[in-house]
This record gives C-alpha cells, structure tokens and sequence, in this order.
C-alpha cells in the first residue's frame, strides 16, 4: 500500500509552528494556531476543512499572497528547490518579503490553480496569449518558441485542436475548458508545487472526475508535489496520498490516507465521514455535524471542536490537546487519545460504514 | 399507488427557446413533461448547461416559455397571465436560489428581508401578525428571533441558506423550486440544510422541486428523479429505479462520477465516459420508452434494445 516513501531529503517544503492572525476592525482573528506540514516530492497532500478553518489562508502564505491585514506571528515555511543552475536553495518563506516571493518563486517554483476558472482568467486576453505570459516572463524565450510550448501543453490538457483554441477568448470555452487552461498555465513553467485550491467545485460531477484524472496523469508525468484544498472527501479519497484535517485554525488529524479513512481517530473526522452522502445504503436520513465553527475572535479555551463534540470530555473546555502520535504516519489532536481517557464507543452508522468500506477495499485487519 | 392522482404541477411539452442572433437561437429546454405530485420531493439532475435551471425558471415564470404548457394546482400558468393566475402563481409557488449571498438584499435586515412577500400580497391584516410569522419561521429553520435583525452579511453561508428557506417557507408555498441550494456550501452544511428541508415537508407537507447535479445528495432528498441531458429529460422514475437499474448511458455515466470517500476503490475507479455524438444518439427521433409505471426513458426502438440488452 506505501505508495511513496518519505525520505527526509526528498522534502519539498515543510511548515512549523505557523501563526497567522488577521487585524480586523473588531479585533484580531487567530486564523492559523501552529500548523506543522510536510510536502515531499511527488507527493498529493490533501487539506480538508469546513470554510473558515484556515486551509485557504495557509496555501495563500505560501504563495505570498496574503491579505494585507494578515500578519504571520511565528513559524517557518521552508521551501527547497533547485535555482537556474541547478544548486539547492534553501529559503524562508516567512522570512521573504511577499514581493519576492511573488518574483522569484511564484509562477516559477510554485503554481495554483483557483477555484473558478472565469474569474481566474483575463476576459480580455486569447487563451494562448495567458499561457505564454509566464513563460515570457520569467524565462525570456522568443514568442515563436513560447508558442510553440503553449500549444504543446493545451494539447498535453487534453484540449484538441489547440491552434484554434489559442486564438479564443475564455469566454468562448466551457467551465471545464477553461479550468483545463488553467492548469495549462500553471504548469507553463514547470513548477514544482502546484497547489489547487478548490480545483473541481465551481464544475460539475463528470468533468470534475475528468480534471482530477488529468491532473494526476500530469503529476505522475513530471513529477510535481500537489497540495489540495477541498472540503470534498470523495475528491480527496481519489487524488491524496496523505491527508490533514483542518478545524478552526489548527491540524486535528493527519496521516496517509489509508490510516485516516479506515481508522478515523478525531471526532470532527468522524462527523466529516458519516456526513458524506452514501449511494447504497438505504438510510434516508444524514448525519450532519450540529452547530457552526467557532468565532476565532474570541479566544477558544480549550478544543475548539468541544462545543460540538458529543464526546467531549471535561478536560476539552479547559485545555488544547497535544498531537498524539497513533503510530505510522498518523498524528491526532484529540484528548480522546490520551491513555488516561475512557474508552468511546463510534457512532454505529460509522461503524458500519466503515466495515463496509474496508470490505470494499479487501482490507483486513 | 394505484389511485389516479393528480399532479400538483403538470408540465407537458415545456419549451425554452432563447434568440442569440438571427440565424442562431439556443434551445435550453426542449420539449420536456413531467409531473410533481402533491408533498413528493422531484429531483431534477444534470450537467451544467443541460437546461434544469431554466427548467425551474421557465416554471415560475422568470422567463416566458416558448412553448408548451404548465399547470399548477389546476390553473394553466403557460401563456399570458391573467391577474389572479398571476397572484396565485407568486404566493403559492416559491424558490431558493443557489448563492445565498447574491439573492438577499444586503442593506435590508433578515426579519425585513422574510417579511417582503406577505407585505406585497397584503397577506397579513396587522405588523403584529407579520412579526409572528416572521419569528415563527425563523424558529423553523433554526434561526433565533434575535438574528432576524442582523444584516446578510453578519451570518455564515449555511445560516444565509436558512435565511433564503425561510423568505420561501414564510408565504407556506404549495411548491417549492430549490435551484442547486446546496451546491456552494460545505458538505457537512450541505447536511444541515438537506436534513431541514425534509423536516419542513414533514412537517407542513410543502413539495419540492430539487434542482442539483450532485446525484449523492438527490439521492437523499428526492422520491423521484429526472435526468436532464442537453434540453431533455433522457430517463425518469423512482429514486430507486434510477439508482439500482439506470438504462440510458448518459445516466449510467453520471452515477459513475458520483466520488466514493473510499480511497482505495476511489483510486482505482475509472467515470464512464459519455459522448452524445460518438455514441450517436439522436434526442430528437426518440420517445419515450415505458419500463414501469414511473420509470420512462428517451430513446429510439435501436437504442432501447441496444442499452436494456447490456
């Protein structure tokens, strides 16, 4: 099942401890509260969180393209790559100005693909046009030359008839073409993350299947890392390899995939997984998490999923919990993996969920 | 179900043309029929650009239909209104729209915002009785009485569809037409807000028609479901028929996009894919075929023997 081997020198980038708050006209929201993350080559990492818990704002860091309210308090970000003569470069992106970071390395180094492509693309730009203006600009090839690669990669999308196609205008394509386009353009000048934010929400279920495929084939291709921000588990089960769970700020569960959807160990998961709408069984009714995320303004004491959380013990109200290591890859942020904490009982409907899931899969334990 | 019923909202042959230039004019819905029975939920599912939208829209007259015709709880509503057609349409038949930020007016308040209808159709005698209603229906969706004075933008996307419910639910519509209502929200609000709008029929026996293209959650909503394929509807029937035996290939591809949070079977699955040209199916030289009562497909005498035989 190990699909990739993490080997401590194959790190791409990795982020610690990072805070990140947001000065605001009612007061400072702690919107980041000491993530810890590890991307490796080749690697699909998948962030999965409600709206509001702070995946957006973690990749938008990386990218340099924080709002301007925004002020990260500590942490690292250190990105590794390989500059244009081929040295390794080791850099902070927490130390770099967002300037820099949006010169030297976005584009380049670091790609991403919104989530809707209409308002991602210039209307008034052709498409070919968009694709070649990466290229142009950081590696100052003729235009001959930049086109010819930007008809290579609208082929390499699966868009046919490229010729026609770089002469249109994005309003000429459909929603899954034009997402095609952008991943066209962020891949014009090889990078080594792509990070895709919402990728497939704004299209719908048969196209979205068709963009997850390409971008995986691409990856396989060249060899990228992807990192994934989606509140979509069936997405997340198709493309990820490792999977972090983010609720209001902060990791509560992560691991490879495998050990975070056959063995769920955080009660947000566990509510995130029976929340997804099954199509065999015959129960009519969804589990939905009760309650709303809590307003980081104010300072949360304790577990911030306490509130909604029907296994909440004492102890969540007074203190954060500390990551427990489960063993693997597979870290939780739940007192309920304290070894002084009693034994719970999951939800019967996600016990039988996952039996079958697992019965699905051939996996035994 | 052997009773004859009549149908709360009878569509027969609903057409929606709309003219880009002169030699070109787009055809969104094209010739579709369908029936929604009194407290049923129907599912109306597709690809973007498939016409269900327009579909709703036609029905509650945004646009004016082509052609065709639609009755609603025994008043021809296709054509020209007359006044009282007009009236009984606007406060018996209602819609949830798929952005809840986009359709609340952001400078008025909540309580405002639910109110506006039954002040157009002088539906209350006094301000006493609106706020009742106002505050019942706040309690019904979820929301306190102390929330309908806060403005749009003061609530979380989830609450915002709440609000949308409520501004539908509060004139106690026959019909309710929710166009993609959950589409921009998280999937554990998407939940939330399903689980409500199936206590609300419950409750007050209100019938929905339920516009989507995300099949997992029709699924949990919806007694029968049509799918929609470029202006038609390609096969219709029970939730069931439609999940447990799927005849036309563009409905068998559509469930098999549906994404499983299984990662190992996710992983190794493959959508069918469904091209209308290669496969060469012609929408327009079929009709339809009858395998049940209520399961109907579109398709030429070829096709049926060709896709039931697989």
């Amino acid at each position: 099942m190990e699909t990739v081997k993490r080997n401590k020198d194959d790190r791409v980038l990795y982020i610690r401890d990072l805070n990140i708050s947001f000065q605001t006209a009612y007061g400072t929201v702690r919107a980041i509260r000491g993530v810890r993350l590890d991307l490796f080559k080749g690697e699909t990492i998948a962030i999965v969180g409600e709206s509001g818990s702070g995946k957006s704002v973690t990749v938008k860091t990386i990218m340099g393209i924080l709002d301007s309210n925004g002020v990260i308090d500590s942490g690292q970000i250190i990105y590794r790559y390989k500059d244009e003569n081929g040295e390794e470069q080791e850099v902070d992106l927490v130390k770099m100005s967002q300037k820099d970071i949006r010169y030297k390395l976005c584009g380049k180094h670091i790609a991403m693909v919104f989530q809707d492509p209409m308002t991602s693309l210039d209307p008034t730009m052709t498409i070919g046009k968009q694709i070649m203006e990466p290229m142009r600009e950081h590696y100052n090839i003729s235009y001959n030359e930049a086109k010819q690669k930007a008809l290579d990669l609208l082929t390499e999308v699966g868009i046919d008839n490229p010729d026609k196609r770089f002469k249109q205008y994005p309003h000429e394509l459909s929603g899954g073409m034009r997402q095609r386009v952008v991943i066209a353009i962020a891949l014009a000048c090889d990078p080594d993350i792509l990070i895709c934010d919402e990728p497939t929400t704004a299209l719908d279920v048969t196209i979205q299947a068709k963009i997850l495929e390409l971008i995986k084939e691409l990856q396989d291709k060249k060899g990228i890392s992807v990192i994934y921000i989606t509140h979509d588990l069936g997405v997340v089960a198709k493309v990820a390899d490792y999977v972090a769970v983010m609720y209001a700020g902060r990791i509560v569960e992560k691991g490879k995939i495998n050990e975070v959807f056959y063995d769920p160990r955080h009660p947000y998961t566990w509510g995130l997984l029976s929340s997804m709408p099954d199509t065999d069984t015959n129960s009519r009714r969804l589990y939905a998490i009760p309650g709303s995320p809590p307003n980081l303004m104010e300072k949360v004491p304790g577990d911030a999923f306490a509130a909604r959380n029907k296994f909440a013990l004492n102890i969540d109200y007074k203190e954060e919990p500390p990551m427990y290591d489960i063993g693997g890859q597979h870290r939780v942020a739940s007192w309920l993996c304290d070894p002084r904490a009693p034994k719970v009982e999951l939800p019967a409907e996600l016990v039988e969920k996952l039996e079958k899931m697992k019965k699905e899969a051939n996996i035994n334990e | 179900m052997s009773e004859i019923r009549t149908p709360l909202l009878h569509v027969e042959n609903l057409k929606q043309h709309f003219k880009i230039s002169r030699k070109f004019t787009t055809k969104a819905v094209d010739g579709i029929s369908f029936d929604i029975y009194e407290g049923e939920t129907y599912g109306l599912v597709g690809e973007s650009g498939s016409g269900k939208s327009t579909t709703g829209r036609s029905i509650i007259r945004l646009y004016e239909p082509t052609d065709g015709k639609i009755i609603f709880d025994g008043h021809d509503i296709s054509g020209k209104l007359s006044k009282e057609d007009e009236k009984f349409l606007r406060t018996n038949m209602q819609m949830i729209f798929q952005d809840p930020m986009a359709c609340l007016n952001p400078r008025k308040k909540v309580s405002q915002i639910i109110a506006e209808g039954l002040e157009i159709h002088h539906l209350c005698k006094s301000k006493q009785e609106i706020e009742e209603r106002v505050a019942d229906v706040l309690d019904k969706v979820g929301l306190s009485k102390e929330q309908g004075t806060r403005f749009p933008h003061q609530f979380s996307g989830g609450q915002r569809q709440r609000v949308g419910i409520a501004r539908a639910l509060v004139m106690n519509p026959k019909l309710v037409i929710a166009d993609e209502c959950i589409s921009a929200l998280d999937v554990s609000i998407q939940a939330q807000v399903v689980n409500l709008m199936k206590d609300i029929q419950e409750e007050t026996g209100t019938t929905y028609l339920f516009i989507a293209h995300d099949l997992s959650m029709v699924k949990y909503i919806s007694n029968r479901i049509g799918v929609m394929h470029l202006g038609h509807i390609v096969e219709t029937g029970t939730t069931d028929e439609i999940f447990e035996n799927p005849i036309h290939p563009y409905t068998r591809s559509l469930l098999s996009a549906i994404p499983h949070p299984n990662p190992v079977v996710e992983k190794a699955r493959r959508a069918i894919t469904y091209n209308k040209d290669e496969e060469g199916v012609d929408y327009e030289a079929g009709y339809e075929h009858v395998l049940s009562e209520t399961h109907k497909v579109l398709a030429t005498d070829e096709e049926f023997e060709k896709w039931t035989k697989k």
